[in-house]
């Protein structure tokens, strides 16, 4: 039972991370209809700052800092590439994005080489214990600065015009343009936020208890993609339970491993891939997202 | 074809000239008595397009089109299907790259401002706002998130105080969105949305609106309603161009009106001789032709028939 509660929290905790990553993958789904492949080395990006600026800078210093580099990533791969291409179909700018990540990422994998970088957070290897439940400090601290990003990106969502504009956007690109919102800012304000939250996951895929950051996180940050995908790829929400259900399927399955011997060594990185192909089965839109339009 | 077609023209209006292929940005108007008025209002053009072609890739769908919509005034533009109506407002609200077309030549203005090339928020916030056809409306979103859209490219200050003015003047012109302000837009009938697209249009505070087919799909009180509400939204100072293909209930609106043909002005003049012309009579509004014909088309085709040869 302990073992399954540790379990269970570690599990929301990477969960709520996975939405992170997740809910940038939505954001950009909507407000430009690009399925962006390039959201791990973005993700990459930011880390990669955080870890070579934390020794002269200072941690928190270098968090912003990579959370600014990975918007300012994002912003510009969506001034410079996704905007001239704009009459290109959606399809083909998703192409476009794997193009993009395997530059990216090839570049950064370069600079880290074999090296496998801290981040210099301040959790470090600390454990709390909750009861019989004793759980790393990193995965707390990611849990609630996860939620608190999302409830804050929620709200901004519903209630501020930027929000606004974006859902408008989504909806009706056409009638939004009418309404004199300026589409390309708000599909670069979704691409910069996208890369801002990425970098805030990097720092919670790269702490305790994985070692650093190194050339496999873009690896874990694709586990995100099957949560946006079973989520429903345009729903927000879905994005957020998405995130859970593969974060918790993961560690579960990981965590079991012993009595699940007959699935092999791993099961726990296939199991999301596992879950999506399953729920997408059933549900072919995901669990909150939008069934194709229909015109009555 | 296109000497048969001036004819046409001087035909359905004889007291004023059309004024048609004015050369001058600010047509130096025939101030007749009638129009003493809005001859001063001339003065600060409203929207002026001069020879406008646009056109999809390879189609071209409108060709050498000429309009002027006077300030304070309601211009009706009439035409059926694939006219080309929905393209001039297109060309006007710079929308046309969502369809992937484009303004070949000519040029658009408003109070001379050059509206032609600019991105579609550039031309709401010069305050010629579309309510495009189809409503389109955000259906996924509230009601009162449908009308704070609506103004998001709102001109000058986007202060809460003019929006919540803009918000009070469209509330009071459509009480019945107030009354579902909370609701799903995709749940108002085919009328509210109308309303609501309306509304929504009127958040940015337009100069100038540019309805698309506004009584498109609606029973006819709803169309009626509607055109009460484009009468007073006019009345209240907001210049209309109002695109239709309900003919009487577009001039019985306007002031001036345009026939758009196959891309091209067939006819223009006052509403009321357009209303009272044979031509318009005969295609637009149905009367003088004989609907209960055996073969349906031949009837209206065959006027058409016998002006080309000659």
């Amino acid at each position: 039972m302990t073992t399954f509660l540790e379990l269970l929290v570690n599990g929301v905790s990477i969960g709520a991370v996975y939405a992170l990553i997740a809910l940038g993958f939505v954001i950009i789904f909507r407000a430009t209809e690009v399925v962006n492949f390039a959201h791990a080395s973005l993700l990459l990006a930011g880390g990669y700052v955080v870890a070579r600026l934390h020794p002269s800078i200072g941690f928190w210093a270098a968090l912003a800092a990579g959370v600014a580099a990975a918007a300012a990533v994002g912003a510009l791969v969506e001034f410079l590439i996704i905007r001239r291409a704009n009459t290109a179909s959606h399809g083909v700018l998703a192409i476009v994005t794997i193009g993009v990540d395997i530059v990216l990422t090839t570049e950064l994998t370069r600079r880290i080489g074999t090296d496998v970088l801290a981040l210099g957070d301040p959790w470090r290897d600390r454990v709390v214990r909750l009861g019989p439940v004793s759980v790393a400090e990193t995965r707390l601290v990611a849990l609630a600065v996860a939620a608190a990003l999302i409830a804050a990106f929620l709200l901004a969502f519903r209630h501020t015009g930027w929000g606004v504009a974006m859902r408008a956007t989504a909806e009706d690109a056409e009638a939004a343009a009418l309404m004199g919102v300026r589409r390309g800012r708000v599909s670069m304000g979704a691409w910069a936020v996208a890369g801002a939250l990425a970098a805030v996951a990097a720092l919670f895929l790269c702490v305790f208890p994985t070692p650093g950051l190194d050339r496999g996180t873009a690896f874990a940050a694709m586990k995100a993609f099957p949560a946006a995908i079973l989520g429903g790829l345009d729903s927000t929400t879905g994005a957020l339970a998405g995130g859970l259900v593969i974060g918790v399927t993961e560690t579960l399955v990981t965590g079991y491993q012993n009595d699940l011997a007959f699935l092999g060594r791993g099961a726990g990185d296939v199991a999301p891939f596992l879950v999506m192909v399953v729920v997408l089965l059933i549900r072919p839109a995901g669990l909150f997202g939008t069934k194709e339009p229909a015109r009555v | 074809m296109e000497a048969r077609r001036q004819e046409a023209r001087t035909d359905a209006h004889d007291s004023p000239p059309p004024a048609e292929p004015r050369d001058p940005p600010e047509p130096a108007r025939p101030a007749g008595p009638v129009r003493t008025a809005e001859a001063a209002e001339a003065a600060e053009a409203g929207l002026v397009v001069r020879d406008l072609a646009a056109g999809y890739g390879p189609v071209t769908a409108l060709r050498g089109v000429s309009l002027e919509v006077p300030r304070g005034s309601v211009v009706a533009v009439l035409g059926g299907n694939g006219a080309g109506k929905s393209t001039l407002l297109r060309a006007v609200s710079g929308t046309l790259r969502f369809h992937r077309g484009g303004i070949a030549a000519g040029e658009v203005s408003f109070g001379g401002r050059r509206l032609s090339g600019a991105d579609p928020s550039a031309v709401v916030a010069c305050g010629v706002v579309q309510v495009p056809e189809g409503r389109r409306i955000f259906a996924r979103m509230t009601v009162a998130e449908n009308l704070r859209a609506g103004a998001l490219g709102a001109r000058g200050a986007r202060g809460r105080r003019a929006a919540a003015e803009a918000r009070d003047r469209v509330l009071t012109l459509f009480p019945v969105l107030a009354e579902r302000a909370r609701q799903r837009a995709g749940l108002l009938s085919g009328g509210e949305q109308q309303m609501l697209a309306i509304g929504r249009a009127l958040m940015a505070r337009p100069v100038m609106l540019l309805l698309d087919e506004p009584t498109l799909g609606l029973a006819p009180m709803a169309a009626a309603r509607i055109a009460d509400t484009v009468r007073e939204i006019n009345a209240q100072g907001t210049t209309v161009l109002l695109v239709e293909q309900n003919a009487a209930m577009a001039l019985s609106l306007a002031r001036h009106a345009y026939v758009l043909e196959v891309g091209e002005v067939a006819l223009s003049g006052p509403a009321a001789e357009l209303a009272a012309s044979d031509e318009v009579r005969r295609r637009y509004l149905g009367i003088g032709d004989d609907p209960a014909a055996p073969a349906g088309g031949a009837p209206a085709t065959r006027p058409a028939l016998a002006r080309w040869p000659g």
